[in-house]
């Protein structure tokens, strides 16, 4: 990212959001006064937050602070991973789509249009259920099914950048196809992509969430924020912190990528969709 | 002036049916999962099993306190040698829409029960009835069971084995009666005609299953509440939600996360008693790490503060676990085993030793896994043990959480599992059927327990007539079971309803029965 | 744009059959079947039951079976609900969940054009970037934490509106709000970037030079063409209010056909699964070809394309 950018509050804010709960998520965990899967059967479950456990014990004594940290570790892996997968495959695509131009075209975004119809998540749902709960699965199953609107918008731009002279130029100079767009298409994309990618996370992040939701998540003693927002809000009531907590640093998470996502969007003046 | 009433009132007739208005003669009961069906024969599970309560009447009944008494039957008589029974029933019975109801019908819903083709989940129950097992295989048709419709009002069921609890099992749903135009054809599930003291009369499948007392009922002057709704409520936590806002009046269950609130928040509305469950780790002894290796099935079960795991985990919701049949049951006295009163440190001293005895060692730990079902009390209790295996031998534990087809397809395979989550929700007051689960041959033993000296105590006691000696049998059998440890006993199950004060008549029993016609709805 | 509506049309028949096909074998593909239960069954009478629903043949048979019913409109028995069909079970379920599917799309459009329209009007001030602000809340909420708040405000607290079921028309209100208020979000970040584009458009500051009441020229000038990616928004908001109502119907003990779907497919209720699926695809192709109908209606530019 260019410094110019980071001057402007409106990614500054966000970003430095991002990088402290990234830097609590990382070390957090260290900071913990026991891990985040010990248990200990001599103290009272479900504290309320005090000085040796800032944000409470969970329903088994077990650290919440620890445990929110370890969460966000798998929460924002899932949203980094998952984002990488649908760029891998959104690019190629749509890149392709894009370079080729006509029958080639026509085709894939065809298929782009036809996977649009498709009910994804339920996809997901017979994924989980298919295949257990693997983390590598949830990484995979999530990033497969949001690379959709990258693939069209990469295709978009393509489009246009084929229109351009220096592109012109690598053609006469006998480029290979996948030279021209490995070297020239690809890099030209960065800005756009990058604008999806950061609201692709949060998308990812909140699918996650929802196979929490369903009991399709991640394998315990390892928790994510979805799992622990989904415990909470359980018993909100009696134990409110257990919700508050990680539900808070869900939500200043998807907010500050969406924020994030918006200004770099003005500030890089790429389209919408 | 005038105009403004009269759009008033029309503000006010829009708006009431916005208002959540509890009517005062019905009685509205969650009722958990939806049933997949009202089929009598057919049907399994708890919440089925409720409503058909209320649609059919058995030879027998449950009392409200949990004892056997008449039904449909008036008395009942054993023949000598305990292998007949005789029921008498009473006079100018009828079905719901007015026909006679004849000991037949009792007769040929029973053989529908074993017949083959009903396909029916409960049809083991009454497989000691003479030729049960052949016509169950197919072999015979059903007319060859050993049932004969005396006369209109006689009964009589013979037995191919003693059944002394054979009374108790007639008040199952499963041994409803059938009407003859339900043999036929296939009647829609809403349209069954039954016989007991309410019918149906809506069933808006995942909204709600509406009953309408039954005015052709023997007893119906003694029925108090004309109307009962049965609410599908899955989500503890959402049914919680509508008790606290009046729209139920008995919950199915609580959650048990929640139950020191609930406690605090509603006192003696809170009703816990002991049920015929028992919940318990089964260990997989046809593959290692416990084939063989008894020593170390001691270890881990010792390793488990039960005591915790009750309170804790469960909030006192359940009772704590050292042997594997119920307290309270009918005929028999809990074995258990004498460390059970031991102190934690000396408890936890052994299971060290016999980990060590078995091979194990921090320089060789043993890697475990524990698997169970999705649900949030399972795997909550899966991470206490794991924690409890991990600090008293320092076992490496890993929890596999799987969905539910997918764990029972495990379980039963034998294959892939080491320890795994288990229960069994007996069907009638009854040590037996605890005791046969883990029968060598029985489908549902999970931990591929097979041992000759269990099956021949277990086969006696079947064979029994006496009672007493019928009971020493089952006692020796768990006692043996225990200490070669195929499974881990961890708690034993509650029955737990929230029970709005206005419902009277409400009280807690062992099977966890309440039928609608012994409530009353008290007037505010 | 229209030729795109008819390419729709023409494509629904193979995305309906990828649909089926992929469902179907994944369906089968999973472990364990409708009949295991805690209680299991005899070998020989799970091996009846299987013959009756031809569970017992090979996948690609059973395969070919369904795509025969499928032909005749035939969607199967429910494996899980005794004599029930899955045709009746979507015809029950399916009202509800439109209900409170279309109370939500209603409400979200509604609300979203509205706070978007507030906010683009006063661009960059407090009210815009407060407002702004909430939507990317909105949109960051997951439904099962605000569906158990409006419960417990609306329901316990006030007493107003009852926490679950379904009786009546009130039973509508909140599961739709709990439904809608991510999509308003969206819905709402949509119009006012559109809206604020559209009104720093020349012809919009020929029409302020006119004198033209700052109101008039939202309502009657911008907001039509501002509202185009709002209906372009709406094919894939169909696709999230499904999703989202697996959720909300759980949560409120709704009667709809979300649930149906995941429980089915726990279930291993194979042909209840795959009648869900096959709906909720037809619905949204529905849904595309209206939004792209609706779009050459509201773009003339869209009809010469």
């Amino acid at each position: 990212m260019k410094p110019a950018l980071l001057r402007q509050p409106a990614i500054a804010v966000p970003a430095a959001i991002l990088l402290l709960i990234v830097l609590l998520a990382v070390f957090g965990p260290w900071l913990a006064p026991q891990p985040f899967d010990a248990i200990d059967f001599d103290a009272e479950w479900g504290a309320a937050p005090s000085a040796a456990h800032p944000f409470g014990t969970d329903d088994l004594g077990r650290d919440l602070f620890a445990r929110v940290c370890v969460g966000g570790r798998l929460s924002l892996a899932v949203g980094l991973v998952s984002t990488l997968v649908s760029l891998a495959i959104g690019i190629t695509w749509g890149a392709v789509a894009g370079w080729f131009g006509g029958r080639v075209d026509a085709v894939m975004m065809r298929v782009v249009d036809i996977l649009y119809a498709l009910p994804f998540m339920f996809f997901v749902i017979l994924l989980m259920v298919l295949f257990g709960r693997h983390e590598l699965l949830i990484f995979v199953a999530i990033g497969a099914v949001s690379w959709l609107d990258m693939a069209r918008i990469v295709r978009g731009q393509t489009l246009a950048l084929r229109r351009q002279p220096f592109i012109d130029a690598a053609v006469v100079s006998g480029l290979g196809n996948a030279a021209i767009l490995v070297r020239h298409v690809i890099p030209n994309l960065l800005g756009v992509v990058i604008v999806c990618a950061t609201l692709t996370v949060p998308q990812a992040i909140l699918v996650e969430s929802f196979l929490s939701f369903l009991g399709l998540g991640i394998q315990e003693p390892a928790t994510s924020w979805g799992a622990l927002v989904n415990d909470g809000a359980r018993a909100m009531e009696a134990t409110p912190w257990g919700l508050i907590f990680p539900a808070g640093f869900l939500v200043l998470t998807l907010l500050a990528f969406n924020w994030l996502g918006d200004a770099l969007r003005a500030a890089l003046d790429a389209p919408r969709r | 002036m005038r105009a403004g009433l009269k759009t008033a009132a029309l503000v006010l007739a829009l708006l009431l049916p916005l208002v959540a208005w509890p009517t005062p003669a019905v009685l509205t009961i969650g009722n958990g999962t939806e049933p997949e069906s009202l089929d009598p024969q057919k049907a399994t599970g708890v919440s089925a099993g409720n409503v058909l309560r209320d649609l059919y009447e058995g030879l027998t009944g449950v009392s409200p306190g949990g004892n056997i008494v008449p039904a449909a039957a008036e008395s009942w008589q054993w023949s000598d040698d305990g292998r007949r029974l005789q029921l008498r029933l009473r006079d100018g019975l009828r079905w719901a829409n007015g026909d006679p109801l004849t000991a037949e019908h009792y007769a040929a819903g029973l053989r529908r029960l074993l017949d083959p083709a009903t396909a029916s989940g409960y049809a083991n129950l009454f497989a000691a009835i003479e030729h049960g097992r052949e016509v169950l295989a197919g072999r015979l048709p059903p007319s060859a069971l050993g049932l004969r419709a005396e006369d209109a009002r006689t009964l009589t069921i013979g037995l191919e084995r003693p059944m002394p609890n054979l009374p108790a099992l007639l008040a199952h749903p499963a041994a409803s009666p059938i009407h003859p135009a339900d043999l036929v054809g296939d009647p829609k599930p809403d349209a069954r005609i039954g016989n007991g003291a309410y019918r149906l009369a809506e069933w808006a499948l995942q909204s709600r299953i509406t009953l309408l007392r039954n005015r052709n009922y023997w007893n119906d002057r003694q029925t108090a509440i004309g109307e009962v709704r049965y609410l599908p409520t899955e989500d503890l936590n959402s049914e919680l939600k509508r008790y606290r806002a009046g729209e139920l009046d008995v919950t199915t269950s609580v959650p048990s996360t929640q139950a020191d609130w609930i406690r605090r928040t509603f006192g003696n509305e809170l009703h816990v008693a002991t049920y015929l469950g028992s919940y318990f780790y089964g260990l997989n002894l046809t593959r290692p790490p416990f084939a063989g290796n008894k020593p170390l099935r001691q270890a881990l079960s010792m390793a488990i503060d039960r005591q915790v795991i009750a309170t804790k985990v469960l909030h006192a919701l359940a009772t704590p676990a050292w042997s594997y049949i119920p307290p309270g049951i009918r005929d028999y006295t809990p074995q258990v085993p004498g460390w059970a009163q031991w102190s934690r440190g000396q408890r936890e001293a052994e299971a060290q030793r016999l980990y060590a005895a078995a091979g194990y060692s921090a320089a060789k730990p043993l890697q475990v896994e524990i698997r169970y079902n999705t649900s949030d009390d399972h795997k909550r209790i899966a991470v206490v043990i794991a924690a409890m295996w991990k600090q008293v031998l320092g076992a490496e534990v890993t929890l596999v959480n799987e969905e539910w087809k997918v764990f029972l397809q495990h379980r039963r395979e034998r294959r892939d599992t080491q320890a795994f989550r288990n229960t069994w929700i007996a069907d009638s007051d009854d040590a037996l059927g605890f005791a046969e689960i883990l029968g060598s041959a029985h489908p549902r033993n999970d931990s591929g327990y097979a041992d000759a000296g269990y099956d021949a105590l277990v086969h006696e006691a079947g064979e029994a007539r006496d009672l007493r000696l019928r009971r020493e049998k089952l006692e020796a059998a768990e006692q043996q079971m225990l200490d070669d440890a195929p499974i881990v006993p961890i708690y034993f199950y509650a029955s737990k309803h929230l029970v709005k004060p206005r419902v009277d008549g409400w009280q807690d029993n062992i099977l966890d029965w309440h039928y609608s016609k012994d409530l009353r709805l008290r007037e505010r | 744009m229209l030729s795109r509506a008819a390419m729709r049309l023409l494509t629904a028949l193979p995305t309906l059959l990828v649909l089926v096909a992929l469902s179907f074998f994944l369906m089968h593909a999973a472990p364990g079947g409708p009949f295991d239960s805690e209680r299991s069954l005899a070998p020989e009478i799970e091996a009846r039951l299987a013959a009756h629903f031809h569970l017992d043949e090979p996948v690609w048979m059973q395969f070919g079976r369904y795509l025969g019913g499928l032909l005749h409109g035939d969607l199967g028995p429910s494996l899980q609900y005794e004599g029930r069909s899955v045709a009746s079970l979507i015809a029950d379920g399916a009202p509800v969940s439109a209900a409170v599917g279309a109370a939500a799309l209603l409400l979200a459009i509604i609300g979203g054009v509205a706070i978007g329209a507030i906010a683009a009007m006063r661009r960059d001030g407090g009210l815009d970037r407060g407002l702004m602000l909430l939507a990317l809340v909105g949109l960051s909420l997951p439904s099962y934490v605000v569906a158990p708040l409006l419960i417990l405000v609306f329901a316990l607290a006030l007493d107003w509106l009852p926490a679950g079921g379904w009786d009546g028309p009130s039973s509508v209100l909140l599961p739709a709000v709990a439904l809608a208020l991510p999509q308003m979000a969206a819905v709402a970040r949509l119009t006012r970037g559109a809206l604020g584009d559209v009104l720093a458009a020349p012809w919009i500051r020929t029409a302020r030079a006119k004198g033209l009441p700052e109101r008039l020229i939202v309502f009657r000038h911008a907001l039509k063409p501002a509202l185009l990616p709002v209906v372009s928004w709406l094919g894939p908001a169909a696709a999230g209010l499904m999703t989202g109502s697996v959720v909300v119907e759980q949560v409120f003990g709704i009667p709809g056909i979300g649930r149906y779907f995941v429980q089915g497919a726990l279930n291993r209720d194979y042909t209840l699964v795959l009648g869900v699926v096959l709906f909720y695809g037809a619905l949204v192709i529905a849904f595309n070809f209206l939004v792209d109908l609706a779009y050459g209606a509201l773009d003339p530019r869209a009809r010469l394309e």
